[in-house]
Protein backbone atom coordinates (compact mmCIF):
# COMPACT_ATOMS: atom_id res chain seq x y z
CA UNK A 1 0.00 0.00 0.00
CA UNK A 2 1.55 3.53 -0.70
CA UNK A 3 1.38 5.45 2.11
CA UNK A 4 -0.74 9.00 1.89
CA UNK A 5 1.03 12.04 1.47
CA UNK A 6 1.70 13.99 5.04
CA UNK A 7 0.10 17.58 3.47
CA UNK A 8 -0.49 18.25 0.01
CA UNK A 9 2.69 17.96 -1.98
CA UNK A 10 4.83 20.99 -3.82
CA UNK A 11 7.53 21.21 -5.47
CA UNK A 12 10.03 23.53 -3.49
CA UNK A 13 11.88 21.95 -1.16
CA UNK A 14 11.09 22.10 2.94
CA UNK A 15 14.55 21.59 3.84
CA UNK A 16 17.84 20.73 2.16
CA UNK A 17 21.18 19.66 2.92
CA UNK A 18 23.94 20.74 0.66
CA UNK A 19 27.18 19.28 0.46
CA UNK A 20 27.50 18.96 4.36
CA UNK A 21 30.17 17.49 6.10
CA UNK A 22 31.03 17.21 9.58
CA UNK A 23 34.31 15.97 10.80
CA UNK A 24 35.27 15.36 14.82
CA UNK A 25 38.18 16.13 14.96
CA UNK A 26 40.22 14.06 12.44
CA UNK A 27 36.70 11.34 11.85
CA UNK A 28 34.34 12.64 9.45
CA UNK A 29 31.47 12.11 10.64
CA UNK A 30 29.46 12.85 7.62
CA UNK A 31 30.76 13.81 3.69
CA UNK A 32 29.05 15.67 1.40
CA UNK A 33 25.68 14.79 2.29
CA UNK A 34 22.85 16.40 0.03
CA UNK A 35 19.22 15.62 0.08
CA UNK A 36 15.89 17.31 0.29
CA UNK A 37 12.39 17.27 2.15
CA UNK A 38 9.32 19.02 0.00
CA UNK A 39 5.88 19.35 1.50
CA UNK A 40 4.43 16.19 1.74
CA UNK A 41 6.59 13.81 2.26
CA UNK A 42 7.57 11.16 5.00
CA UNK A 43 11.70 10.61 4.86
CA UNK A 44 12.94 7.97 6.62
CA UNK A 45 17.00 7.82 6.90
CA UNK A 46 18.49 4.84 7.24
CA UNK A 47 21.84 3.47 7.84
CA UNK A 48 23.99 0.54 10.06
CA UNK A 49 24.87 1.97 13.45
CA UNK A 50 27.92 4.69 12.54
CA UNK A 51 26.89 5.58 9.66
CA UNK A 52 26.02 9.42 10.71
CA UNK A 53 22.52 9.42 10.99
CA UNK A 54 22.02 11.11 13.84
CA UNK A 55 24.93 13.43 13.78
CA UNK A 56 22.76 14.39 10.42
CA UNK A 57 19.86 15.24 12.55
CA UNK A 58 21.92 17.25 15.25
CA UNK A 59 23.16 19.10 12.27
CA UNK A 60 20.25 19.63 10.49
CA UNK A 61 18.24 20.59 13.81
CA UNK A 62 21.36 22.99 14.57
CA UNK A 63 22.72 21.52 17.34
CA UNK A 64 25.69 20.59 15.72
CA UNK A 65 26.97 23.69 13.32
CA UNK A 66 28.38 21.60 9.98
CA UNK A 67 32.03 21.52 9.22
CA UNK A 68 31.24 22.37 5.70
CA UNK A 69 28.11 22.89 3.64
CA UNK A 70 24.93 24.67 3.80
CA UNK A 71 21.23 23.70 5.89
CA UNK A 72 18.58 25.46 4.38
CA UNK A 73 14.64 25.40 5.51
CA UNK A 74 12.18 27.50 4.21
CA UNK A 75 15.17 29.01 1.74
CA UNK A 76 17.17 30.63 4.97
CA UNK A 77 20.79 28.66 6.00
CA UNK A 78 20.13 27.51 9.31
CA UNK A 79 23.42 25.99 10.00
CA UNK A 80 24.07 26.06 13.87
CA UNK A 81 21.05 28.21 14.48
CA UNK A 82 20.51 26.72 17.79
CA UNK A 83 17.15 24.41 18.76
CA UNK A 84 15.26 27.79 20.36
CA UNK A 85 15.19 29.61 16.47
CA UNK A 86 14.75 26.47 14.83
CA UNK A 87 11.19 25.90 17.37
CA UNK A 88 10.24 29.00 16.34
CA UNK A 89 11.23 28.89 12.61
CA UNK A 90 8.97 25.85 12.61
CA UNK A 91 11.24 22.54 12.96
CA UNK A 92 10.72 20.66 15.93
CA UNK A 93 12.40 16.86 17.02
CA UNK A 94 11.71 14.15 19.12
CA UNK A 95 14.76 12.26 20.62
CA UNK A 96 16.49 8.84 20.44
CA UNK A 97 16.06 8.51 24.14
CA UNK A 98 13.70 9.63 26.05
CA UNK A 99 13.59 13.10 26.66
CA UNK A 100 11.08 14.61 29.13
CA UNK A 101 10.73 16.79 32.11
CA UNK A 102 10.21 13.99 34.75
CA UNK A 103 8.61 16.40 37.48
CA UNK A 104 6.06 17.79 35.10
CA UNK A 105 2.77 16.35 34.46
CA UNK A 106 1.71 15.91 30.93
CA UNK A 107 -0.49 18.33 30.85
CA UNK A 108 2.72 21.02 31.93
CA UNK A 109 5.17 19.24 29.48
CA UNK A 110 3.14 19.83 26.71
CA UNK A 111 2.24 23.51 27.84
CA UNK A 112 5.83 24.24 28.03
CA UNK A 113 5.84 23.90 24.22
CA UNK A 114 2.58 25.62 23.44
CA UNK A 115 3.55 28.67 25.71
CA UNK A 116 6.89 28.89 23.57
CA UNK A 117 4.66 29.14 20.73
CA UNK A 118 2.04 31.33 21.93
CA UNK A 119 4.81 33.64 22.83
CA UNK A 120 3.05 33.63 26.80
CA UNK A 121 6.47 34.17 28.98
CA UNK A 122 7.41 37.78 28.52
CA UNK A 123 4.69 38.82 31.28
CA UNK A 124 5.70 36.68 34.69
CA UNK A 125 2.42 37.63 36.37
CA UNK A 126 -0.06 35.79 33.75
CA UNK A 127 -2.11 32.93 35.39
CA UNK A 128 -0.68 29.33 33.38
CA UNK A 129 -3.80 27.65 34.89
CA UNK A 130 -6.59 30.57 33.67
CA UNK A 131 -4.95 30.96 30.11
CA UNK A 132 -8.03 28.83 28.05
CA UNK A 133 -6.31 28.91 25.01
CA UNK A 134 -3.16 27.19 26.29
CA UNK A 135 -4.78 24.94 28.42
CA UNK A 136 -7.67 23.85 25.37
CA UNK A 137 -4.34 23.90 22.66
CA UNK A 138 -2.77 20.87 25.52
CA UNK A 139 -6.18 19.30 25.84
CA UNK A 140 -5.98 18.99 22.01
CA UNK A 141 -2.28 17.57 21.59
CA UNK A 142 -2.93 14.89 23.94
CA UNK A 143 -6.47 13.47 22.54
CA UNK A 144 -4.37 13.23 19.07
CA UNK A 145 -1.41 11.69 20.82
CA UNK A 146 -3.85 9.90 22.98
CA UNK A 147 -2.73 10.46 26.22
CA UNK A 148 -5.46 12.48 27.32
CA UNK A 149 -6.21 10.70 30.13
CA UNK A 150 -3.11 10.83 31.37
CA UNK A 151 -2.96 14.81 31.08
CA UNK A 152 -2.22 15.24 35.38
CA UNK A 153 0.11 12.40 35.47
CA UNK A 154 3.18 13.17 36.57
CA UNK A 155 5.80 12.28 33.23
CA UNK A 156 8.33 9.90 35.46
CA UNK A 157 5.30 7.74 36.33
CA UNK A 158 4.06 6.61 32.66
CA UNK A 159 5.05 3.75 30.97
CA UNK A 160 8.24 3.61 28.78
CA UNK A 161 5.48 3.77 25.55
CA UNK A 162 3.79 6.67 27.05
CA UNK A 163 6.86 8.71 27.68
CA UNK A 164 7.73 8.35 24.26
CA UNK A 165 4.69 9.33 23.00
CA UNK A 166 4.87 12.29 25.51
CA UNK A 167 8.21 13.19 23.77
CA UNK A 168 6.63 13.08 20.38
CA UNK A 169 3.68 15.30 21.58
CA UNK A 170 5.95 17.93 23.04
CA UNK A 171 7.20 18.04 19.69
CA UNK A 172 4.14 18.00 17.88
CA UNK A 173 2.83 21.03 20.30
CA UNK A 174 4.67 23.19 18.82
CA UNK A 175 2.51 22.93 15.38
CA UNK A 176 5.93 22.34 13.60
CA UNK A 177 6.12 22.29 10.02
CA UNK A 178 8.54 20.23 9.53
CA UNK A 179 9.00 17.53 12.46
CA UNK A 180 12.39 15.32 12.60
CA UNK A 181 11.60 11.82 14.69
CA UNK A 182 14.62 9.82 16.06
CA UNK A 183 13.61 6.48 16.24
CA UNK A 184 10.17 7.61 16.99
CA UNK A 185 9.89 3.66 18.27
CA UNK A 186 13.04 2.76 19.73
CA UNK A 187 12.38 1.25 23.40
CA UNK A 188 8.83 0.37 22.53
CA UNK A 189 7.47 -3.27 22.00
CA UNK A 190 6.70 -4.88 18.50
CA UNK A 191 3.74 -5.32 18.90
CA UNK A 192 2.83 -0.93 20.23
CA UNK A 193 5.04 0.34 17.38
CA UNK A 194 2.66 0.68 14.40
CA UNK A 195 0.21 2.14 16.75
CA UNK A 196 2.82 4.64 17.64
CA UNK A 197 3.70 5.39 13.88
CA UNK A 198 -0.47 5.78 13.03
CA UNK A 199 -0.78 7.84 15.67
CA UNK A 200 2.26 10.43 14.46
CA UNK A 201 1.35 10.43 10.88
CA UNK A 202 -2.33 11.13 12.35
CA UNK A 203 -1.30 13.74 14.59
CA UNK A 204 1.54 15.58 11.47
CA UNK A 205 -1.75 16.15 9.80
CA UNK A 206 -3.74 17.62 12.68
CA UNK A 207 -1.22 19.70 13.86
CA UNK A 208 -0.16 21.01 10.21
CA UNK A 209 2.85 19.55 9.77
CA UNK A 210 4.04 19.66 6.69
CA UNK A 211 6.27 16.82 6.63
CA UNK A 212 8.15 14.14 8.68
CA UNK A 213 11.51 13.07 8.77
CA UNK A 214 12.65 10.06 10.71
CA UNK A 215 15.59 7.79 11.59
CA UNK A 216 14.52 4.51 12.09
CA UNK A 217 15.89 0.79 12.01
CA UNK A 218 12.95 -1.14 11.39
CA UNK A 219 12.89 -1.81 7.72
CA UNK A 220 8.63 -2.91 8.28
CA UNK A 221 8.01 0.63 9.20
CA UNK A 222 10.01 2.18 6.91
CA UNK A 223 8.82 0.35 4.15
CA UNK A 224 5.41 0.92 5.06
CA UNK A 225 5.12 4.15 6.06
CA UNK A 226 7.86 6.31 3.73
CA UNK A 227 7.79 8.45 0.32
CA UNK A 228 11.75 8.22 0.22
CA UNK A 229 14.76 6.80 2.27
CA UNK A 230 17.37 8.64 2.34
CA UNK A 231 20.58 6.06 2.96
CA UNK A 232 23.73 6.75 4.64
CA UNK A 233 26.85 4.35 4.55
CA UNK A 234 29.89 5.63 6.64
CA UNK A 235 28.87 9.25 6.75
CA UNK A 236 28.20 9.03 3.67
CA UNK A 237 25.09 9.23 0.83
CA UNK A 238 24.36 5.52 -0.35
CA UNK A 239 20.80 6.48 -1.75
CA UNK A 240 18.02 8.36 -1.94
CA UNK A 241 15.20 6.74 -3.74
CA UNK A 242 11.55 5.71 -3.15
CA UNK A 243 11.12 2.86 -1.00
CA UNK A 244 10.13 0.39 -3.61
CA UNK A 245 13.09 0.82 -5.75
CA UNK A 246 15.33 0.57 -2.33
CA UNK A 247 13.82 -2.84 -1.31
CA UNK A 248 14.26 -4.63 -4.52
CA UNK A 249 17.93 -3.68 -5.02
CA UNK A 250 19.56 -6.68 -2.83
CA UNK A 251 22.60 -4.70 -2.37
CA UNK A 252 20.96 -1.72 -0.90
CA UNK A 253 19.23 -4.11 1.92
CA UNK A 254 22.31 -5.54 2.49
CA UNK A 255 24.57 -2.86 2.93
CA UNK A 256 21.86 -1.16 5.98
CA UNK A 257 20.43 -4.56 7.50
CA UNK A 258 23.17 -6.70 6.37
CA UNK A 259 23.04 -10.28 4.85
CA UNK A 260 21.86 -13.76 6.43
CA UNK A 261 24.70 -15.67 6.91
CA UNK A 262 25.02 -19.00 5.23
CA UNK A 263 24.58 -22.06 7.15
CA UNK B 1 -31.16 -10.19 40.97
CA UNK B 2 -29.54 -8.40 38.50
CA UNK B 3 -25.90 -7.42 38.47
CA UNK B 4 -26.64 -4.17 36.38
CA UNK B 5 -26.46 -2.51 39.94
CA UNK B 6 -23.34 -2.97 40.72
CA UNK B 7 -21.66 -0.34 38.29
CA UNK B 8 -24.05 2.33 39.85
CA UNK B 9 -22.03 4.80 42.00
CA UNK B 10 -23.38 4.47 45.79
CA UNK B 11 -23.12 7.62 47.29
CA UNK B 12 -20.44 6.79 49.75
CA UNK B 13 -18.24 9.63 51.39
CA UNK B 14 -15.42 9.58 49.54
CA UNK B 15 -12.13 10.57 51.24
CA UNK B 16 -11.06 14.21 51.00
CA UNK B 17 -7.27 14.60 49.35
CA UNK B 18 -5.52 17.14 51.24
CA UNK B 19 -3.23 19.35 49.73
CA UNK B 20 -1.00 21.57 51.17
CA UNK B 21 -1.57 24.44 48.58
CA UNK B 22 1.28 26.85 49.36
CA UNK B 23 -0.49 29.95 48.96
CA UNK B 24 -2.93 29.43 51.85
CA UNK B 25 -0.09 28.41 54.11
CA UNK B 26 0.89 31.88 53.28
CA UNK B 27 -2.13 34.15 53.85
CA UNK B 28 -2.08 31.82 57.19
CA UNK B 29 1.46 32.88 58.41
CA UNK B 30 0.26 36.60 57.84
CA UNK B 31 -2.78 36.28 59.55
CA UNK B 32 -0.87 35.01 62.38
CA UNK B 33 2.12 37.43 61.86
CA UNK B 34 -0.79 40.26 61.92
CA UNK B 35 -2.02 38.78 64.77
CA UNK B 36 1.45 38.35 66.80
CA UNK B 37 1.69 41.63 68.44
CA UNK B 38 -1.51 41.33 70.24
CA UNK B 39 0.16 38.54 72.17
CA UNK B 40 3.82 38.45 71.59
CA UNK B 41 6.88 40.54 74.04
CA UNK B 42 8.50 43.01 72.05
CA UNK B 43 11.12 40.57 71.87
CA UNK B 44 9.76 38.00 70.22
CA UNK B 45 8.82 40.66 67.89
CA UNK B 46 12.04 42.40 66.86
CA UNK B 47 13.04 38.01 66.28
CA UNK B 48 10.32 38.05 63.28
CA UNK B 49 11.80 41.11 61.57
CA UNK B 50 15.11 39.15 60.35
CA UNK B 51 12.61 36.06 59.44
CA UNK B 52 10.67 38.48 57.28
CA UNK B 53 13.85 39.73 55.71
CA UNK B 54 15.40 36.55 55.40
CA UNK B 55 11.86 35.36 53.69
CA UNK B 56 11.89 37.66 51.51
CA UNK B 57 15.16 37.00 50.14
CA UNK B 58 14.44 33.50 50.22
CA UNK B 59 11.00 34.01 48.11
CA UNK B 60 13.53 34.61 45.67
CA UNK B 61 16.48 32.25 46.66
CA UNK B 62 14.21 29.65 45.83
CA UNK B 63 13.35 31.03 42.49
CA UNK B 64 16.30 30.39 41.34
CA UNK B 65 17.16 27.23 43.12
CA UNK B 66 13.56 25.25 44.11
CA UNK B 67 12.35 26.44 40.52
CA UNK B 68 15.27 26.96 38.15
CA UNK B 69 17.58 24.47 39.80
CA UNK B 70 20.03 27.00 40.10
CA UNK B 71 22.10 26.76 43.40
CA UNK B 72 23.53 30.23 44.71
CA UNK B 73 26.28 30.21 46.99
CA UNK B 74 27.02 33.64 46.73
CA UNK B 75 23.25 35.16 47.27
CA UNK B 76 24.37 37.33 50.60
CA UNK B 77 25.74 39.41 48.50
CA UNK B 78 22.37 41.34 47.06
CA UNK B 79 21.53 41.28 50.90
CA UNK B 80 24.82 43.32 51.27
CA UNK B 81 23.76 45.56 48.30
CA UNK B 82 20.41 46.32 49.72
CA UNK B 83 21.80 46.95 52.93
CA UNK B 84 24.58 48.98 51.97
CA UNK B 85 21.96 50.88 49.81
CA UNK B 86 19.83 51.71 53.15
CA UNK B 87 23.16 52.39 54.92
CA UNK B 88 24.02 55.17 51.61
CA UNK B 89 21.34 56.71 51.05
CA UNK B 90 20.32 57.38 54.72
CA UNK B 91 23.74 58.17 56.22
CA UNK B 92 25.17 60.09 52.79
CA UNK B 93 23.33 61.39 51.15
CA UNK B 94 20.19 62.05 53.93
CA UNK B 95 17.69 60.33 52.11
CA UNK B 96 14.71 58.65 54.76
CA UNK B 97 12.24 58.30 52.64
CA UNK B 98 12.14 53.91 53.08
CA UNK B 99 9.96 53.55 49.43
CA UNK B 100 12.99 55.35 47.85
CA UNK B 101 15.30 53.23 49.64
CA UNK B 102 13.48 49.81 48.19
CA UNK B 103 13.11 51.11 44.79
CA UNK B 104 16.97 51.79 44.75
CA UNK B 105 18.03 48.93 46.35
CA UNK B 106 15.31 47.01 43.73
CA UNK B 107 16.89 48.71 40.98
CA UNK B 108 20.91 48.50 42.09
CA UNK B 109 20.40 44.83 43.17
CA UNK B 110 19.34 44.31 39.51
CA UNK B 111 21.55 46.02 37.87
CA UNK B 112 24.18 44.20 39.83
CA UNK B 113 22.69 40.80 39.14
CA UNK B 114 22.23 41.60 35.06
CA UNK B 115 26.11 41.55 34.91
CA UNK B 116 26.85 38.88 37.13
CA UNK B 117 23.91 36.84 36.54
CA UNK B 118 25.32 37.24 32.32
CA UNK B 119 28.29 35.85 33.00
CA UNK B 120 27.32 33.29 36.14
CA UNK B 121 23.97 31.44 34.53
CA UNK B 122 25.74 30.48 31.28
CA UNK B 123 27.04 27.46 33.58
CA UNK B 124 25.33 25.08 36.21
CA UNK B 125 25.64 22.83 39.31
CA UNK B 126 28.78 23.34 40.84
CA UNK B 127 30.20 25.80 38.41
CA UNK B 128 27.85 28.40 38.77
CA UNK B 129 27.61 27.43 42.85
CA UNK B 130 31.65 28.35 42.68
CA UNK B 131 31.17 31.56 40.49
CA UNK B 132 28.44 32.94 42.56
CA UNK B 133 30.93 32.29 45.17
CA UNK B 134 33.42 33.86 44.41
CA UNK B 135 31.27 36.83 42.89
CA UNK B 136 29.82 36.92 46.89
CA UNK B 137 33.55 37.16 48.15
CA UNK B 138 34.48 39.63 45.62
CA UNK B 139 31.60 41.85 47.08
CA UNK B 140 32.50 41.12 50.73
CA UNK B 141 36.02 42.19 50.33
CA UNK B 142 35.12 45.31 48.41
CA UNK B 143 33.03 46.47 51.82
CA UNK B 144 35.77 44.99 54.09
CA UNK B 145 38.58 46.60 52.31
CA UNK B 146 37.54 50.03 50.82
CA UNK B 147 37.17 51.42 54.29
CA UNK B 148 36.47 54.72 53.42
CA UNK B 149 33.55 54.29 51.02
CA UNK B 150 31.79 51.33 53.34
CA UNK B 151 33.40 51.49 56.92
CA UNK B 152 35.05 48.53 56.74
CA UNK B 153 34.76 46.09 58.93
CA UNK B 154 32.68 48.78 61.48
CA UNK B 155 29.96 48.64 58.67
CA UNK B 156 28.03 52.03 58.06
CA UNK B 157 25.01 53.17 60.12
CA UNK B 158 21.73 53.15 58.73
CA UNK B 159 19.22 56.02 60.08
CA UNK B 160 15.48 55.39 61.03
CA UNK B 161 13.59 55.28 57.82
CA UNK B 162 10.28 57.43 57.28
CA UNK B 163 7.72 55.33 56.46
CA UNK B 164 5.15 56.43 53.75
CA UNK B 165 6.70 60.03 54.40
CA UNK B 166 5.44 59.69 57.50
CA UNK B 167 8.27 60.13 60.52
CA UNK B 168 8.05 57.79 63.61
CA UNK B 169 8.34 58.90 67.00
CA UNK B 170 9.15 56.98 69.87
CA UNK B 171 12.37 54.97 70.70
CA UNK B 172 14.09 52.38 68.41
CA UNK B 173 12.17 49.18 69.85
CA UNK B 174 9.08 50.70 69.55
CA UNK B 175 9.65 51.90 66.53
CA UNK B 176 10.93 48.22 64.97
CA UNK B 177 8.14 46.15 66.95
CA UNK B 178 4.91 48.67 65.97
CA UNK B 179 4.92 50.56 62.75
CA UNK B 180 8.15 49.16 60.94
CA UNK B 181 6.90 45.65 61.72
CA UNK B 182 3.40 46.04 59.89
CA UNK B 183 5.54 47.65 56.91
CA UNK B 184 7.73 44.80 56.56
CA UNK B 185 4.62 42.29 57.19
CA UNK B 186 2.90 44.31 54.30
CA UNK B 187 6.31 44.23 51.87
CA UNK B 188 6.55 40.17 53.26
CA UNK B 189 2.81 39.57 52.01
CA UNK B 190 3.41 41.24 48.62
CA UNK B 191 6.49 40.10 47.72
CA UNK B 192 4.88 36.31 48.82
CA UNK B 193 1.66 36.67 46.75
CA UNK B 194 4.12 38.25 43.91
CA UNK B 195 6.20 35.01 43.84
CA UNK B 196 3.83 33.11 44.21
CA UNK B 197 2.26 34.40 40.80
CA UNK B 198 5.45 34.29 39.18
CA UNK B 199 6.09 30.52 39.95
CA UNK B 200 2.07 29.41 38.74
CA UNK B 201 3.07 31.61 35.33
CA UNK B 202 4.05 29.91 32.17
CA UNK B 203 7.59 32.06 32.98
CA UNK B 204 7.66 29.91 36.06
CA UNK B 205 6.54 27.11 34.14
CA UNK B 206 9.87 27.11 31.53
CA UNK B 207 11.98 27.62 34.83
CA UNK B 208 10.54 24.75 36.04
CA UNK B 209 11.41 22.81 32.60
CA UNK B 210 14.86 24.39 32.50
CA UNK B 211 15.33 22.78 35.83
CA UNK B 212 13.98 19.33 34.86
CA UNK B 213 15.88 18.66 31.64
CA UNK B 214 17.47 22.07 29.80
CA UNK B 215 18.77 20.82 26.68
CA UNK B 216 14.86 19.35 26.48
CA UNK B 217 13.47 22.73 27.32
CA UNK B 218 15.06 24.53 24.20
CA UNK B 219 13.76 22.15 21.72
CA UNK B 220 10.73 22.95 22.76
CA UNK B 221 11.40 26.39 22.25
CA UNK B 222 12.71 28.00 25.79
CA UNK B 223 14.93 30.60 25.49
CA UNK B 224 17.23 28.91 28.56
CA UNK B 225 19.82 31.74 28.87
CA UNK B 226 17.13 34.63 29.07
CA UNK B 227 14.41 32.74 31.37
CA UNK B 228 17.83 31.76 33.88
CA UNK B 229 18.65 35.13 33.56
CA UNK B 230 15.40 36.65 34.36
CA UNK B 231 15.01 34.36 37.37
CA UNK B 232 18.59 35.83 38.63
CA UNK B 233 17.33 39.59 38.41
CA UNK B 234 14.47 38.54 39.71
CA UNK B 235 15.66 36.96 42.85
CA UNK B 236 18.41 39.28 42.98
CA UNK B 237 15.83 42.33 43.67
CA UNK B 238 14.53 39.92 46.26
CA UNK B 239 17.56 39.77 48.21
CA UNK B 240 18.29 43.34 47.86
CA UNK B 241 14.80 44.10 49.41
CA UNK B 242 14.99 41.81 52.29
CA UNK B 243 18.66 43.06 52.63
CA UNK B 244 17.17 46.56 53.41
CA UNK B 245 15.03 45.16 55.99
CA UNK B 246 17.74 43.73 57.62
CA UNK B 247 19.82 46.30 58.09
CA UNK B 248 17.27 48.64 59.49
CA UNK B 249 16.63 46.31 61.79
CA UNK B 250 19.77 45.74 62.97
CA UNK B 251 20.58 49.84 62.36
CA UNK B 252 23.80 48.64 60.49
CA UNK B 253 25.14 47.33 57.13
CA UNK B 254 27.84 45.23 58.10
CA UNK B 255 30.35 42.84 55.42
CA UNK B 256 29.43 40.24 57.58
CA UNK B 257 26.04 40.45 55.69
CA UNK B 258 27.60 39.46 52.07
CA UNK B 259 29.83 37.06 53.90
CA UNK B 260 29.98 33.33 51.96
CA UNK B 261 29.01 31.79 55.69
CA UNK B 262 25.88 34.23 55.18
CA UNK B 263 24.84 32.83 51.87
CA UNK B 264 25.49 29.26 53.44
CA UNK B 265 22.25 30.46 56.37
CA UNK B 266 20.31 30.97 53.02
CA UNK B 267 21.03 27.95 52.03
CA UNK B 268 20.71 26.27 54.97
CA UNK B 269 17.30 28.62 55.59
CA UNK B 270 15.66 26.97 52.02
CA UNK B 271 16.78 23.18 52.53
CA UNK B 272 15.74 23.53 56.37
CA UNK B 273 12.66 24.38 55.45
CA UNK B 274 11.90 22.59 51.75
CA UNK B 275 13.34 24.08 48.87
CA UNK B 276 10.60 21.55 46.79
CA UNK B 277 7.85 24.00 48.09
CA UNK B 278 6.73 27.55 47.51
CA UNK B 279 6.41 28.28 51.69
CA UNK B 280 9.14 26.17 52.55
CA UNK B 281 12.08 28.54 52.71
CA UNK B 282 10.15 30.75 54.91
CA UNK B 283 9.52 28.37 57.25
CA UNK B 284 13.11 27.15 56.68
CA UNK B 285 13.62 31.18 57.77
CA UNK B 286 11.25 30.91 60.52
CA UNK B 287 12.61 27.76 62.27
CA UNK B 288 16.49 29.23 61.67
CA UNK B 289 15.77 32.37 63.28
CA UNK B 290 14.09 31.42 66.39
CA UNK B 291 16.49 28.23 66.59
CA UNK B 292 19.49 30.23 66.38
CA UNK B 293 18.13 32.50 68.86
CA UNK B 294 17.75 29.43 71.14
CA UNK B 295 20.55 27.69 70.68
CA UNK B 296 23.07 31.03 71.03
CA UNK B 297 21.44 31.56 74.60
CA UNK B 298 22.36 27.72 75.71
CA UNK B 299 25.84 27.32 74.40
CA UNK B 300 28.63 29.43 72.78
CA UNK B 301 29.53 26.43 70.43
CA UNK B 302 26.00 27.29 68.59
CA UNK B 303 27.68 26.06 65.15
CA UNK B 304 28.42 23.00 66.24
CA UNK B 305 24.58 22.45 66.61
CA UNK B 306 23.45 23.96 63.72
CA UNK B 307 25.64 22.60 62.13
CA UNK B 308 24.72 18.75 63.48
CA UNK B 309 20.69 19.65 62.84
CA UNK B 310 21.60 20.28 59.11
CA UNK B 311 23.41 17.17 59.13
CA UNK B 312 20.51 15.09 60.47
CA UNK B 313 18.26 17.08 57.77
CA UNK B 314 19.78 16.31 54.69
CA UNK B 315 19.92 12.42 56.40
CA UNK B 316 16.53 12.13 57.68
CA UNK B 317 14.29 14.82 55.69
CA UNK B 318 16.18 15.65 52.75
CA UNK B 319 12.12 17.65 51.53
CA UNK B 320 12.60 19.69 54.54
CA UNK B 321 10.06 20.61 57.08
CA UNK B 322 7.35 21.52 54.14
CA UNK B 323 8.42 18.82 52.35
CA UNK B 324 7.80 15.93 55.12
CA UNK B 325 4.69 17.53 56.05
CA UNK B 326 3.55 17.23 52.41
CA UNK B 327 4.81 13.92 51.65
CA UNK B 328 3.31 13.03 55.34
CA UNK B 329 -0.06 13.67 54.19
CA UNK B 330 -0.23 12.47 50.58
CA UNK B 331 0.79 8.77 52.27
CA UNK B 332 -2.10 9.21 54.65
CA UNK B 333 -4.31 10.21 51.62
CA UNK B 334 -2.83 6.92 49.89
CA UNK B 335 -3.53 4.63 52.57
CA UNK B 336 -7.10 6.42 52.78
Amino acid sequence: MQPQPVATAYAVPLFETINVSKAFGVFKALSDISFSVSDGEFVSIVGPNGAGKTTLVNVVTGLLRPTRGEVRFLGRDIAGIGPVELARLGMSRAFQLVNIFPALTVRETLAVAIASRLRRVSNPFRSLKRDGLLQADAERVAEVLGLRSKLDKVAFTLSQGEKKLLDIASAFALNPTVILLDEPTSGVSTGDKHAIMEVLVAAAKTAGARAIVQVEHDMDLVERYSHRIVALQAGSLLADMAPAAFFADPAMTAAVVGTRPRL
Amino acid sequence: MSHSSIDIVSPVAVPRTIRIDGSWVLLALIAIMALLPLVASPYVLLLMLPFVGYSIALFGFNLLFGTTGLLSFGHALFLGVGAYTAAVLTSKFGILSFEIILVAAAVISALVSVVIGGLCVRYTKIFFGMLTLAFGMLFHSFLFKFYAVTGGDQGMRVLRPLLLGMEWRGGKTAFLTGAFYYYALTLFALMGLTMWRITRSPFGLHLRAIRENAPKAAYVGVEVFRMRLAAFVISAVYGGIGGTILAVTTGLADPELAYWTHSGNLVFMAVLGGSGTFVGPAIGALVFVVLQDFVMALTQYWRFVMGAILVCLVIFMPQGLAGTIELLFSRRDREA
